[in-house]
């Protein structure tokens, strides 16, 4: 069934399409398919209930059409580097891998453009974010342009974490996307950081898809700061497989945007491995973010731990919603998950909605999700010994935040998120 | 010090405080009793600003300022500490941080230096010594997973810390066993002195016996019902606080 609304808002796309797709044409006329059956997020539909995107991008636009490239200068890249951190840089201008601003001399890494390497990349794109996964997922692979593949070659473990920065600003148009995949061979290490600058306010609408292949005994960090401008509109599909004795953990720490809705999804493929997944949304304005979890423990003795933490002020609204399938294989697994937030004003909304499939018999799993306001007991505890309420209430709800960020091992990253968080709160604790 | 006048407090409409009258002066030490639901620890909550508490009428006069005028931070850096019954468990908030993060603003209010890291853990570690408290303990979030002991030390730790001119100590010693009861109480001795007040609120007589009060005050259904010495408190052992109600029912009658 076509969903003719939510497609007139890609009509330029669709009609501007040529016959014949190029590369990937099989990906690409899949998820043409997959688009004209099904759609846009309709406005009730179950996963997209507590994020109108639809709508959002319709008023804000009316009409999707992709930017140009930038004219983007060192300068603005250096300015948008963490403090202290000694990292390989990777830069994307609107959605497009921009290698001359890049900097990667001696990485232990190899990067190739996803569209000049058909050949070798054929079956891998595309296949652990599939067309049918999300609605957003098909419009990216119809629509990206000049996309990377990492490939970390097996056994090196990176001395350097990788930075990767997407700059966007909508120019002569509003949309971008960037398509990554990142394979990280057996035996292999790393650290990846991404960070998104919006150069000015004017609204754009972001449609990242990230793959990640997480080789056998493969450790991989994968941590996100969403700071965005008050008009960015991103989705982002991010999905790794995760195969045997292998660990991947992801942070994401948001701080502001118009609307994020950030769809994550761990598949635990074979015993032994384990996938982290932790968030901190600390939002005020209008900022609506929105977590879509998902981890799939498909074989026995495999380990998932998920903690997401939000504080809410003004008028946000935060959505979690965190699924953990554990399949008739999958014996023994461990999964947890907590969702906590704290509400500081009236207006402000969480929905939190914890979705548990279990079909093996010998597991151990738990949620939790808790909504309320700061502990006015333990404010006053600090305040009766003389610290001012300000503080008080910065010092609960740096105390509150922390335990997210605990979880990244990359020290001056780890500061800069402090130093974010300390700021939002407003003082040092 | 503390001068209360004619105080009334009602908790969501209900009256609590209905009529205290107390003069405090430095150096001495004050114990109110009283049985439960008389209104005691209502009295320290609403001396400490907790704003659940709604005062409707009286005066409370600290050290010649409207202490009811203060919010709980400056009633705090103005000198008035009280040692809670349930003291909060905060985590992710460690004892040193928030005890440092105290201690500065209330020297900031009072127009001194803040301690640097060296200073703050010299005087840190000279009042450990002083309620048996363990550096471990300190390096936890605050109160969290400590023992009801534990609580009631780190209680009197922060005391010794912040070194008030008025201490309230709010039924500190329920729930301590007798070697846990003696180094608190050691702790609030050691910390008396000629210009320092101490109001002790108790359910039993028995704290009394470390930290000797020179006033004994009962409170029943929100009043000062009968003031004495400590002879008082032993009295109250022995016969209870019937008489008391007896003799406050019969007088209203």
């Amino acid at each position: 069934m076509t969903n003719t609304k939510t497609l007139r808002l890609i009509d330029t796309f669709l009609n501007g399409l040529s016959e014949d797709f190029g590369a990937f044409a099989d990906l690409k006329m899949e998820a043409l398919d997959a688009l004209r059956t099904q759609g846009l997020p309709a406005l009730k539909e179950e996963e997209y209930k507590f994020t109108p995107i639809s709508k959002k991008l319709e008023s804000t636009f009316g009409e999707i059409k992709a930017t140009q490239k930038i004219n983007l200068t060192a300068a603005q890249v250096a300015a948008a580097h963490i403090p202290g951190l000694d990292a390989h840089v990777l830069v994307f201008n609107n959605g497009q891998w921009d290698q001359e601003l890049s900097n990667f001399t001696g990485a232990e890494f190899q990067i190739l453009s996803i569209e000049e390497n058909e050949a070798n990349l054929n079956g891998k794109i595309g296949a652990i974010a599939k067309n049918d996964r999300d609605h957003f997922v098909p419009l990216n692979s119809l629509t990206f342009q000049e996309g990377i593949s990492l490939e970390i070659p097996k056994g090196k473990a990176l001395t350097k974490p990788v930075l990767i920065l997407h700059f966007v600003q909508a120019l002569e148009g509003n949309y971008t996307a960037p398509r990554t995949y990142i394979s990280a061979q057996s035996q292999t290490a790393g650290t990846f950081i991404e960070k998104t600058i919006s150069l000015d306010e004017a609204p754009y609408f972001n449609n990242v898809v990230t793959e990640i292949h997480v080789g056998e005994n493969a450790h991989i960090h994968y941590y996100r700061v969403q700071e965005e401008s008050r008009s960015g509109i991103t989705v982002n599909n991010f999905e790794t497989n995760i195969h045997r004795d292998a660990t991947f953990t992801s942070v994401v720490l948001t701080l502001q945007g118009d609307m994020l809705r950030n769809n994550l999804s761990l598949n635990l493929l074979d015993s032994g491995c384990e996938g982290n997944m932790y968030g901190l949304y600390l939002v005020n304005g209008k900022t609506h973010v929105d977590n879509h979890t998902n981890v799939d423990h498909t074989k026995p003795h495999a380990e998932s731990n998920e903690l997401y933490k939000g504080i809410l002020a003004d008028q946000s609204r935060g959505v979690f919603n965190g699924k953990i399938f554990v399949r008739q294989d999958a014996q023994k697994t461990n999964a947890f998950q907590q969702n906590n937030n704290i509400l500081l004003s009236e207006d402000a909304i969480v929905n939190t909605k914890p979705q548990l499939e279990i079909w093996a018999d010998d597991v151990k799993c738990s949620h939790g999700c808790t909504i309320g306001q700061l502990d006015e007991e333990a404010l006053f505890y600090l305040r009766a010994r003389g610290i001012g309420k300000e503080s008080a209430r910065g010092l609960l709800l740096y105390a509150f935040a922390g335990e997210v960020l605990e979880h990244i091992k990359e020290e001056s990253f780890r500061d800069y998120c402090i130093g974010l968080l300390q700021e939002r709160l407003g003082g040092s604790y | 010090m503390l001068s209360i006048k004619n105080l009334h407090a009602s908790v969501e409409g209900t009256p609590i405080l209905k009529g205290i009258n107390l003069e405090v002066k430095p150096g001495e030490v004050h114990a109110i009793m009283g049985p439960n639901g008389s209104g005691k620890s209502t009295l320290a909550s609403v001396l400490a600003g907790k704003e659940e508490y709604e005062v409707t009428a009286g005066e409370v006069i600290f050290k010649g300022k409207d202490l009811l005028e203060l919010s709980p931070e400056d009633r705090a850096r103005e000198g008035v500490f009280l040692a809670f019954q349930y003291p909060v468990e905060i985590p992710g908030v460690s004892s040193t941080n928030f005890l440092r993060t105290a201690v500065n603003q209330v020297r900031e209010y009072r127009g001194q230096e803040p301690l640097d890291a060296v200073k703050f853990l010299t005087l840190m570690k000279e009042k450990m010594k002083l309620v048996e408290i363990d550096q471990k303990l300190l390096s936890r979030s605050l109160n969290e997973g400590f023992s009801g002991g534990e609580k009631k030390r780190n209680e009197i730790f922060q005391m010794a810390i912040l070194d008030p001119s008025l201490s309230i100590l709010d039924e500190t010693d329920s729930g301590l066993d007798i070697d846990a009861l003696k180094v608190v109480s050691h702790g609030v001795n050691t910390l008396r002195s000629a210009d320092k007040a101490t109001i002790v609120v108790t359910h039993y007589q028995r704290l009394l016996d470390y930290i000797v009060p020179d006033f004994v005050h009962v409170l029943f259904d929100g009043k000062i019902v009968k003031s004495g010495n400590k002879e008082l408190a032993l009295e109250l052992e022995e016969k209870g606080y019937d008489w008391i109600k007896e003799a406050t029912n019969g007088a209203a009658v």
